[in-house]
C-alpha cells in the first residue's frame, strides 16, 4: 500500500508549496527582527528555527506513511497521552514569566498544550464521525464532545496560557458547529451563555474584571498591552505600499516592537516588505486554508472530512487572532503565527497539521 | 463506507456545510485585508511621519517611596529633589558636536562625558544615557540657560533617599542599592527592572514591599530634537506607604551618645510588649553614603574597619553572656530543685573541682550567702555549685526557655540566633564528650554560651514583666500616604519562661539589689526617684589562666567586654535595657552607666534634649 500510485497522484503539491512559502518568509523575517535586537538572547534564533523547519519537514513526510485512519485508532491513545504529559506540566513542568509550559525530554523542551490541539481535534473527529446525523447535535449528545475538550482546556488555563487554551475551545467548537448543532440546542445554548455572563461578571473579584477589560480593550493599559498595539500598528501603517526595506523597520531595529520573534513577527513583516508583502503572505494563507477545506471537501468518509475541518480551523484560528491583534482589531492575547513565528512546539504542530491534511487527501480513494 | 452514515449525512451535506466554513474564513480574510489597507495605505502616511523619530515614547514615573517615621512620628527617612543631566543619544546628534557645547557651556570635562555616552553606545540610541547625577544648581541653571543648543539634552528629576539623623540608627534603618541580576531573577521584586533601587539592608529592606509603591508612566510623543509635544496618556504612580517604627528617636540618640567611641551596643524594649525603643549599634555608618552609590574608598573603609562598622551588633554580634546567665542559672537552680531560697554556699573566693582551682571574681570571698545575695553580688562560687547540681542540660533547657540560643525574629536580616551548648551539641561538634568542670564555667556564662544584645534585652524584659517573653517589634503601624492604615503592629508573645511565680519573685528581689542594696555590683548608678534592677556581667575575652596582669598591661583588644541588663522601675517596669560594651571591661562601670542613661531619657525625657536632624545645624559639628 505504501507504494501506490495513487498515493504520489493524489499527494497535494499545492498544501506543501505554501507552506514552504510560509516558512521561507518566516525564516527571512524572524532574521530582521533577531538582527535588530542588540540583546545576545535571541541571536542565532533564525539559525535554530531552520533546524526546527528541517525537523518539520521530516515529521510531516513520516506522517505521510502512515494511513490516516490508523490515527482514528490510536486517538484515545494519543490523547490520553498528551492530557498526562499536561499534568506533568503542572506538576514538573519548566516555569517562565509567570507560568509553565514546557516538559523537558532530555535536550529538548516541549510544549504539550501545541500537542493538546492536535489531539482533541482527533478525538473529537473520531466521536462526531461516528454520531453525525443531518439533524444535529442535541445538549445530552453534546456532553461527552463537552468533556473531551474541557479536561485538557483546563489543565491549559491552569499553566496558564490562556491564548492556546482559548483556541482549542476555538477548534472544537469550530468542528461542532461544522457537525451541526439542532437548532432548539442552539438557541438555548446561546441564551443560557447570554444570562449566566452577567451572573459570571458578577462574582468576579475587582481585579479580575480589570484584566478582562484590559484585554478587551488594550487602551485601558497605555504603559503594557496599549502601548504594544500602539507601536505596532505604527510599525505596520509605517511599512505603506511597498515598505522600508529588508533589515531597514526602524520599529523593528530599535527594539519598539514587543515580542517581535514570535507574537509580532507580522508587524517587522509588514513594516519592512509593506503592503505588497503583507498581502502576499496573506494570500498563502488564504490558499493554505481553502486547500484545507478542500481536502474536506474531497474526502470520502466522515472521520477525513471532520479532521481535515478541525485542522484547518486550527491554522485559521492561529492566522485570524494573531493578525487581527497586531493590528489592532482583536484583544491582546499570546497567540504564535503558523509558520512564521518563533518557536519549535508551534512549528511542529503546524507541520504536523499539514503533514495529516495531505495525507488525507492522499487517501482520498482508499476505503476500507 | 457504513450504511447509515450516507443515509443520515452524504457528501451533499457536508458540502453544503463545508459552503457555511468557506464564507466564514473568505470574510475573515476580507477583514484583515481591508485593515491592512487602511493602516498601510490609507494612514500609511500618517504612520511612517509617526516612525520617523520614533514618536510615541513610554516614560517611566517613579513611585515617591515611604517615609520612615519613629514613634512619636519624627521623620527618619524621606526624599529629596536630585537633578540627573540626561541626553538620549538619537535626538542630540551629531552628538560629538552636542557634548562639545556642553562641555564648553558648563565647565564639564569633554573626555568623561565622551566615555560616558560610549559605554551606553551599545543599548538603545533611545535609551536616556545619564551624564552626571545629582548635579548641583550651578551646573543645573548652566545647561537650562543653554537648553536650545543642547538638542537632546535635558535634566531629569530624581527623589532620592535622605536619612535625616545621618548615621543615628543607619543598621536600623539600612541602606538602598541598585538592584542586581540576582535579585531581580527571584521574583520577589515585582514591577522592578535593572537600575532601579531597592533596600539592601535594615527596614529599607524589610519594608520594601511597603515602602516601594507603584510605578506609573505616561506615552508622550515628541518631535525630532526630543523635546515633549505632547502627553497622550498617564498612568499616576502610586506612592509607597510610611513606616512608623517603634523606635525613640530621642532615646536612640542618647544611647548612641552614652556608647561614644566605644564598639558595643543598646537596646531598649518595653516590656510590657515588646516594642523596641532603641537599637543602637556603634561604630555606625552613614547611609546617606549610599545613595546613589557608594564610593569605592568609602566601601574599603567600612568593610576593613576592625570595628565592624557594618554589622549590627544588636543582632548580628554575639558575645559570651558571662555573669547575666547567673539569672537563667538561678531561675533554674531554683525551678529544678537543687537550691532553694534558704540554700547556702560558702565563698572563700574558689572552688576546687577535680584538679583545678575555679576562682570567683572577689579574691577576698564572699562568705555565706544565699541565692538573692549570690545574684546581688554575682558570687561566682554560689552558681558553680549551682552548674555543678544542674548539669548542662538542664541548664541549657531553661536558656532557651528564657529565648537564648535561637533568633528572636526581630524582622530584620542576619539576626545570629547565639549558641547555648548542650552535651549532645558538644559531642556532635567536637567529638569529645562534655566535661564535668565545664558544668562550672557554663554556668556563669563562660565557655561556649554565646547571646545577642537584642536576646537578652528580650530576656530581661520577661523577667521585668514577670515571665512573658515577646518577639520584638520593630514596626508600630504602616500607613499609605493619605494617612490610611495599612497594618498595626501587634504584641506577639513568644512563649513565657518557665519558672513559678516564686521563685521569680526570688530573682526579681536578687536583680533589685543588684542596683539598690549597699553591697550590690551596680550600686552606682542609683537614680534618685526610680527603683532600677539589673545584672552585671564581665565577658572575658580570653582566658588568662590564673596568673592575672595589671589592667594596664592587657591591649585593649583582649580587654572583657562589658554587660548590663536591667529595667526600670522595678516593681512595674516601662523600659527594659541591655547594654555591651566591647573591652569595656567591667558591667559596672562600663556598661551600667550607659543603661542609666538611657533609662533616665526614657522615664525622665525632659532632662534630655531634643535630637537635632543632622543637616539642619549646619555648624553642628560632633556633639559632646
Amino acid at each position: 500500500m505504501m507504494f501506490d500510485r495513487r498515493l504520489a497522484k493524489n499527494f497535494h503539491w499545492g498544501l506543501l508549496a505554501a507552506t514552504l512559502v510560509l516558512a521561507a518568509m518566516g525564516v527571512v523575517t524572524l532574521y530582521s527582527a533577531v538582527n535588530a535586537d542588540p540583546g545576545a538572547s535571541s541571536s542565532g534564533l533564525h539559525f535554530k528555527q531552520m533546524i526546527w523547519y528541517l525537523m518539520g519537514l521530516g515529521v510531516m513526510t513520516a506522517s505521510f506513511l502512515v494511513n490516516y485512519k490508523t490515527l482514528e485508532r490510536w486517538a484515545p491513545v494519543l490523547y490520553s497521552l498528551c492530557v498526562i504529559m499536561l499534568v506533568a506540566v503542572l506538576v514538573a513542568g519548566r516555569a517562565a514569566g509567570g507560568s509553565r509550559r514546557w516538559l523537558a525530554l532530555g535536550p529538548l523542551f516541549l510544549q504539550p498544550s501545541e500537542l493538546a490541539k492536535i489531539a482533541v481535534a482527533l478525538m473529537l473527529a473520531r466521536h462526531y464521525a461516528k454520531e453525525v446525523t443531518t439533524r444535529g447535535f442535541v445538549l445530552r449528545e453534546l456532553i461527552w464532545p463537552m468533556a473531551i475538550t474541557g479536561l485538557p482546556f483546563l489543565l491549559i488555563v491552569r499553566q496558564p496560557d490562556l491564548g492556546t487554551a482559548m483556541l482549542v475551545m476555538l477548534i472544537a467548537l469550530s468542528m461542532t458547529l461544522f457537525v451541526k448543532i439542532e437548532r432548539r440546542t442552539a438557541i438555548g445554548i446561546f441564551g443560557f451563555g447570554a444570562v449566566a455572563l452577567p451572573v459570571v461578571w458578577h462574582f468576579l473579584k475587582e481585579y479580575q474584571k480589570q484584566r478582562i477589560l484590559t484585554f478587551l480593550d488594550p487602551d485601558r493599559d497605555p504603559l503594557g498591552a496599549g502601548y504594544h498595539i500602539i507601536q505596532s500598528k505604527i510599525a505596520i501603517g509605517s511599512g505603506m505600499l511597498s515598505g522600508k526595506g529588508f533589515l531597514k523597520g526602524t520599529q523593528n531595529t530599535l527594539s519598539f516592537l514587543p515580542e517581535q520573534h514570535t507574537d509580532f513577527i507580522f508587524s517587522v513583516l509588514a513594516e519592512e516588505w509593506g503592503f505588497a508583502g503583507a498581502v502576499l503572505l496573506l494570500v498563502a494563507f488564504l490558499l493554505l486554508i481553502l486547500w484545507g477545506l478542500s481536502v474536506a471537501a474531497e474526502s470520502r468518509e466522515p472521520f477525513g472530512i471532520i479532521l481535515a475541518v478541525g485542522l484547518t480551523a486550527m491554522i485559521f484560528w492561529h492566522v485570524a487572532i494573531n493578525i487581527g491583534m497586531v493590528m489592532g482589531l482583536m484583544p491582546v492575547v499570546g497567540v504564535p503565527l503558523p509558520f512564521v513565528s518563533y518557536g519549535g512546539s508551534s512549528l511542529m504542530t503546524n507541520m504536523l497539521c499539514v503533514g495529516i491534511l495531505i495525507n488525507i487527501r492522499m487517501r482520498r480513494f482508499m476505503t476500507e | 463506507m457504513p450504511q447509515h452514515f450516507l443515509k443520515t449525512a452524504d457528501a451533499d451535506w457536508y458540502r453544503r456545510r463545508l459552503n457555511g466554513a468557506l464564507v466564514l474564513v473568505l470574510t475573515a480574510f476580507l477583514v484583515l485585508g481591508l485593515r491592512l489597507f487602511h493602516l498601510q495605505v490609507v494612514q500609511g502616511e500618517e504612520y511612517r511621519r509617526l516612525s520617523e523619530n520614533n514618536c510615541i515614547r513610554l516614560q517611566g514615573i517613579d513611585p515617591p517611596r515611604g517615609q520612615i517615621l519613629d514613634r512619636q512620628r519624627l521623620l527618619l527617612v524621606d526624599n529629596r529633589p536630585s537633578f540627573n543631566l540626561v541626553m538620549v543619544p538619537r535626538d542630540a546628534k551629531p552628538v560629538e558636536a552636542t557634548l562639545e557645547r556642553l562641555a564648553a557651556g558648563t565647565g564639564l570635562d569633554l573626555g568623561e562625558l565622551r566615555d560616558t555616552t560610549e559605554r551606553a553606545r551599545a543599548k538603545s540610541a533611545y535609551r536616556p544615557v545619564v551624564l552626571r547625577s545629582d548635579i548641583d544648581r550651578d551646573l543645573l541653571a548652566a545647561v537650562e540657560a543653554r537648553r536650545y543648543d543642547l538638542p537632546g539634552v535635558t535634566v531629569e528629576v530624581k527623589a532620592l533617599r535622605r536619612y535625616a539623623y545621618g548615621d543615628s540608627a543607619g543598621h536600623l534603618l539600612g541602606y538602598m542599592g541598585e538592584i542586581n541580576t540576582d535579585e531581580l531573577g527571584t521574583g520577589r521584586y515585582p514591577g522592578c527592572r535593572s537600575g532601579d533601587s531597592i533596600g539592601k539592608f535594615g527596614i529599607e529592606k524589610t519594608c520594601e514591599h511597603f515602602l516601594r509603591g507603584e510605578r506609573g508612566g505616561r506615552q508622550v510623543e515628541v518631535d525630532a530634537r526630543g523635546q515633549m509635544i505632547r502627553v497622550l496618556k498617564t498612568v499616576d504612580a502610586v506612592p509607597g506607604h510610611n513606616v512608623l517604627l517603634t523606635i525613640d528617636q530621642r532615646l536612640q540618640a542618647v544611647a548612641e551618645q552614652c556608647l561614644g567611641d566605644h564598639a558595643g551596643a543598646v537596646v531598649a524594649v518595653d516590656p510590657d510588649n515588646g516594642e523596641v525603643l532603641a537599637m543602637a549599634s556603634r561604630p555606625g555608618f552613614d547611609p546617606n553614603a549610599f545613595v546613589g552609590g557608594i564610593k569605592r574608598q568609602d566601601w574599603q573603609a567600612l568593610v576593613g574597619n576592625p570595628l565592624r562598622p557594618m554589622e549590627n551588633k544588636a543582632i548580628q554580634a554575639t558575645y559570651p553572656p558571662a555573669s547575666t546567665y547567673k539569672i537563667v542559672a538561678a531561675l533554674a537552680g531554683l525551678q529544678e530543685g537543687v537550691i532553694n531560697s534558704r540554700s547556702e554556699f560558702f565563698c572563700p573566693g574558689a572552688l576546687r573541682f577535680g584538679d583545678r582551682s575555679y576562682r570567683c571574681w572577689r579574691r577576698g570571698g564572699h562568705g555565706n550567702l544565699n541565692v538573692v545575695e549570690a545574684l546581688s553580688q554575682s558570687c561566682d562560687v554560689f552558681f558553680y555549685h549551682v552548674g555543678i547540681k544542674l548539669g548542662v542540660d538542664r541548664l541549657a533547657r531553661y536558656a532557651r526557655g528564657c529565648g537564648l540560643g535561637a533568633a528572636t525574629e526581630v524582622g530584620l536580616d542576619h539576626e545570629d540566633p547565639g549558641l547555648i551548648p548542650t552535651a549532645a551539641w558538644k559531642k556532635g561538634r567536637f567529638g569529645v564528650p562534655w566535661q564535668g568542670g565545664e558544668n562550672l564555667s557554663v554556668a556563669i556564662g563562660q565557655g561556649y554560651n554565646l547571646v545577642t544584645p537584642m536576646q537578652m534585652a528580650m530576656l530581661i524584659a520577661a523577667i521585668g514583666n514577670g515571665g512573658t517573653l515577646y518577639q520584638p517589634q520593630l514596626v508600630r503601624a504602616v500607613e499609605a500616604a493619605d494617612g490610611r492604615v495599612v497594618q498595626n503592629g501587634q504584641a506577639t508573645v513568644k512563649g513565657r519562661i518557665p519558672v513559678s511565680p516564686g521563685h521569680m519573685a526570688l530573682v526579681r528581689e536578687g536583680l533589685w539589689r543588684v542596683v539598690q542594696s549597699e553591697r550590690g555590683t551596680a550600686k552606682g548608678i542609683r537614680l534618685a526617684g526610680i527603683d532600677v534592677s539589673g545584672k552585671t556581667g564581665t565577658a572575658q575575652v580570653f582566658s588568662r589562666k590564673g596568673e592575672r596582669g595589671r589592667d594596664d598591661q592587657v591591649a585593649d583588644h583582649l580587654k572583657d567586654h562589658a554587660w548590663f541588663v536591667a529595667y526600670a522601675p522595678s516593681q512595674a517596669p516601662r523600659i527594659a535595657v541591655a547594654v555591651i560594651i566591647e573591652h569595656g571591661e567591667h558591667g559596672s562601670s562600663a556598661a551600667a552607666p550607659v543603661a542609666r542613661a538611657v533609662i533616665q531619657a526614657y522615664l525622665a525625657p525632659e532632662t534630655i534634649p531634643e535630637p537635632a536632624p543632622v543637616d539642619a545645624s549646619e555648624a553642628g559639628g560632633d556633639e559632646e
